[in-house]
């Protein structure tokens, strides 16, 4: 199972994630499937920082464990990176920058100096283009056709570039020729297969998802990592007709979301767990109102500032414990960029239905990493209901109606006859409010409890609806992972791993972490044998949300908690040691 | 532009809508209280200018002055303490057909909320904010507010305050109003001409209302401002110059102005959000059915 892995590092402001880019980018044109993975620091210039691209024919769900060709930039990322480099692996790296001997690097490594900046002054005194240069020849040895980087280095520049689109195309050229006139290439070079692919982020699946589904609001502050998701919809607000709305903090972002949301529109908004934590109480009054919204929060390491450019699954106990007093929410958890485009769809579903806040949880990893996809998992045949769903002028119109399912006609401002008050008090089937002068006496007690039950009440249909728990791989295996969100693609790599070896595993996956149907669940552990629970944060917790709703223990977890995304090889270590 | 979504069951044309009354829901506020003055204002103002109740959503926070919503008969929204400002600017781009009217008190405005009201001006959106100051917090029982006077003695500075009070008119002016007015609860038609024009104006209009707590603040009583108050609209002030509205805006004392202090035409948020253009947002198609060729930029 040919693939083949490349890294590029050097320090921030290098360029080093448009290298990384590009070179994932050829890969998908080349129909292959690619994992980009951008590791960076919290600084605009200065920092070493990566980026890990892989591509292979069959589905790749992590970066790898691997390097089969490293361009550096310098010397500090053949110190950090050469150990991970396999056989025949080959360092890419420009002598006029630093030299680089044979016993600098571990045994059996290729060298190959590549004049990139003598290469870039051919055309401009601007020194960036050596990574063009370097391009080139990474594109040679990893098998990509120069035609197939050259065009990848001009649409990265746009139609109105001019010069500079030449001189990239120039200089990935000349790097391209050097490299090959130095008689060999990497044996893990790969050709194209197909189709191109799409390359996507987890946070680019949301944006388009969040479109898809018919959002027409999205507001958001900017905040490491969820920011892109902002980027990409403000790009497309014109010609898609959504408004997007930089706010002046997360306080505005959740309750101009509850605003233009009680209006009749599907609105969104998105941070990470710093600007969740601020949007708590907006999130409660979302409830209290049966006002639907969509809240993201792409979690990174914390606590507070914690590691910023880092990942983590630590924010779970904040996304269920958020807000003050009980109120129903749904949390969905996508595992990679085509479930975070579906997940945000059934997040407008579920939000919409049961008026109620649906949180997608997602983290640093998927929101930034950049997986290959084929066009067809995008389907735009979306249905999105009208926003009216009350006659005009009800008799005895009552907004917060007690039903069976919890869920109460909804008129919107702007309905003759239905005038109402929307409150974040407790209030009576009219909206009235008892919390004034009529609360604790007897008749209000009555209502607060009816309220209370009714809200609550959509839970239940919340846990029917929301998509349920699924395993992957074979029914019946010694070993069963359990992981949600991004922890998902190392697991399932890891499995193909053990597979090969000829050792029998599944997954037990969870779209959904919240509302679950107990029965249900217990009933899928109960086809397991041993489990190994796999999860981003020090404290287990989703671990501890299954044994505290219905009783499931994990006497064996995977937790890491030190910033970096798993690796499919620590898997493979703790399954090995668990079977 | 993608498929509609199903066409509003509502049709804009249809019989003449009752306008704004009093709801069925007394006022909750102590005897004598200032709000009385600004509810009262702000029902003469909606029927003045003979909007549809149907089309008035009236936003609050969380004060006594916040129950404002509950009085009267349009639509209200009743959030929480010191967002009123952020959720009708929501409630704005979700329909900008609707006549969105933000009340509440100087401690949701101007303490915990005062970030919003900031960005809100600037923004220039087309919202009427209505506070009525009375310069204590009286629904947690009375504790000093941004604009409680120093030296004021509450149960949070038994003491008295030792900060200097915020000024909401001149901050109004440096943050970017359009509308900039003054009024007081004792004078209930004056007011709701502020108010009507507050609504009326292409922009952020913000009419800070004096509004006696008579319960818990012993200084700003409705005597005391009578014994100040003068109207700006008698005394030569041209509300087109912001030099003199600064001016006048630092009055403060034996003489206190109220009355228009500045009004500027300038697009509002809505003009210029270009999405906006095509109708109200939550009347607009959605979704992105036939637009398949938007996969094309992740080739």
């Amino acid at each position: 199972m040919k693939e083949i892995a490349v890294r590029v590092g050097g320090q921030a402001g290098d360029g080093i994630a448009s290298i990384g880019e590009s070179v994932s980018r050829s890969f998908t044109r080349m129909g292959l499937n690619v994992f980009g993975l951008n590791a960076y620091q919290s600084v605009i210039r200065g920092g070493h920082v990566w980026f890990a691209v892989r591509a292979a024919e069959r589905p790749l769900h992590s970066q790898g464990d691997h390097a089969d060709i490293l361009y550096a930039l310098d010397h500090q990322t053949v110190e950090v990176h050469a150990p991970i480099l396999r056989e025949h692996g080959t360092i890419i790296y420009d002598p006029e920058k630093f030299t680089l001997t044979p016993g600098d690097v571990p045994a059996g490594l290729q060298l190959m100096g590549v004049p990139t900046l003598e290469i870039a002054r051919k055309y401009t005194s601007q020194s960036v283009l050596q990574n063009a240069a370097g391009i080139g020849a990474t594109a040679f040895l990893a098998g990509i056709p120069l035609d197939v980087v050259q065009n990848v280095l001009a649409d990265s520049f746009g139609k109105k570039a001019g010069e500079i689109v030449q001189w990239n195309v120039g200089a990935s050229a000349d790097g391209y020729k050097f490299a090959e006139q130095q008689g060999f290439t990497h044996p893990r070079a790969l050709s194209a297969r197909g189709a191109p692919k799409l390359l996507m982020t987890g946070n680019q699946g949301i944006a388009l998802g969040a479109a898809a589904a018919g959002c027409k609001f999205l507001v958001q502050y900017p905040m490491t990592p969820a920011t892109s998701i902002m980027h990409w919809l403000a790009a497309h607000s014109h010609a898609l007709g959504i408004v997007v709305k930089q706010s002046e903090d997360e306080l505005a972002s959740i309750n101009m979301a509850v605003g233009a949301s009680y209006a009749g529109v599907r609105t969104m908004t998105a941070s990470s767990g710093g600007g969740f934590a601020l949007m708590t109480e907006g999130l409660g009054m979302a409830g209290m109102t049966e006002v639907p919204v969509v809240v993201v929060d792409a979690a990174r390491a914390g606590p507070s500032t914690g590691l910023p450019t880092k990942t983590e699954q630590g924010d779970l106990n904040l996304v269920m414990g958020a807000g003050q007093g009980e109120f129903p929410r749904a949390v969905l958890a996508p595992a990679d960029p085509v479930e975070a485009y579906r997940l945000t769809i059934a997040a407008f579903d579920l939000a919409e239905r049961y008026q109620t806040p649906v949180i997608e949880l997602t983290d640093f990893h998927l929101a930034e990493a950049m997986e290959g996809i084929d066009r067809s998992a995008f389907d735009f045949n979306v249905p999105i209901p009208s926003p009216y769903t009350v006659e005009p002028n009800g008799h005895d119109y009552r907004r917060y109606e007690d039903t069976e399912s919890g869920v109460s006609p909804r008129a919107l401002p702007g309905q003759p006859g239905l005038n109402h008050i929307t409150l974040s008090d407790e209030h009576d089937e009219w909206g009235g409010d008892i919390s004034d002068i009529r609360v604790g006496i007897p008749q209000s007690i009555a209502i607060r409890e009816k309220m209370m039950e009714k809200r609550m009440r959509k839970l239940k249909g919340l846990a029917r609806d929301a998509p349920p728990p699924f395993f992957e791989g074979p029914t019946d295996a010694p070993l069963t992972f359990v992981a949600w969100g991004s922890t998902v693609g190392a697991v399932r790599d890891a499995m193909e791993i053990l597979e090969e070896k000829g050792k029998a595993t599944n997954l037990l996956r969870f779209p959904t972490l919240y509302p679950l149907e107990p029965d249900r669940v217990r009933s899928m552990f109960d086809r397991t044998r041993k489990t190994l629970l796999v999860e981003g944060n020090y404290s287990g917790q989703f671990a501890k949300l299954l044994r505290a709703e219905m009783g499931i223990e994990f006497p064996h977890q995977f937790l890491k908690y030190d910033g970096e995304p798993f690796y499919p090889h620590q898997i493979l270590e703790r399954a090995e040691e668990v079977l | 532009m993608a498929e509609s979504a199903a066409a509003p069951i509502v049709s804009p044309a249809g019989p003449q809508f009752p306008i704004i009354g009093k709801s069925h829901v007394k006022p909750t506020w102590c005897p004598g209280c200032g709000d009385f003055g600004v509810v009262a204002s702000v029902e003469m103002a909606l029927k003045r200018l003979k909007i549809p109740s149907k089309d008035v959503v009236i936003v609050s926070g969380i004060g006594c002055s916040s129950n404002l919503p509950h009085f009267l008969s349009s639509y209200g929204f009743h959030g929480i303490h010191g967002r009123a400002i952020p959720l009708a600017e929501g409630i704005r781009w979700g329909n900008h057909t609707l006549t969105v009217i933000a009340t509440g008190g100087d401690g949701d405005g101007f303490g915990i909320g005062v970030g919003h009201l900031i960005h809100a001006m600037r923004r220039n959106v087309k919202l009427t904010y209505v506070t009525m100051d009375n310069q204590i917090y009286g629904l947690t029982t009375g504790q000093a507010s941004p604009t409680s006077t120093m030296g004021a003695k509450t149960k949070s500075t038994p003491f008295g305050v030792i900060e200097a009070p915020l000024d909401p008119i001149a901050l109004a002016l440096a943050s970017g109003a359009t509308y900039v007015a003054r009024g007081f609860s004792g004078d209930v038609k004056h007011l709701a001409d502020l108010v009507a024009g507050a609504i009326q104006h292409k922009g952020f209009g913000f009419v800070d209302v004096f509004s006696p707590c008579v319960t818990y603040n012993k200084i700003n009583t409705f005597d005391f401002f009578r014994q100040r108050l003068y109207k700006l609209e008698s005394s030569g002030h041209d509300p087109k110059d912001i030099v003199a509205a600064w001016q006048r805006s630092l009055e403060w004392g034996d003489k206190i102005p109220i009355g228009l202090f500045y009004a500027v035409d300038k697009p509002t948020y809505e003009d210029l959000e270009e999405v906006l253009a095509a109708g109200p947002l939550v009347n607009q198609p959605s979704g992105l059915k036939g637009r398949e060729s938007l996969l094309d930029e992740f080739v």
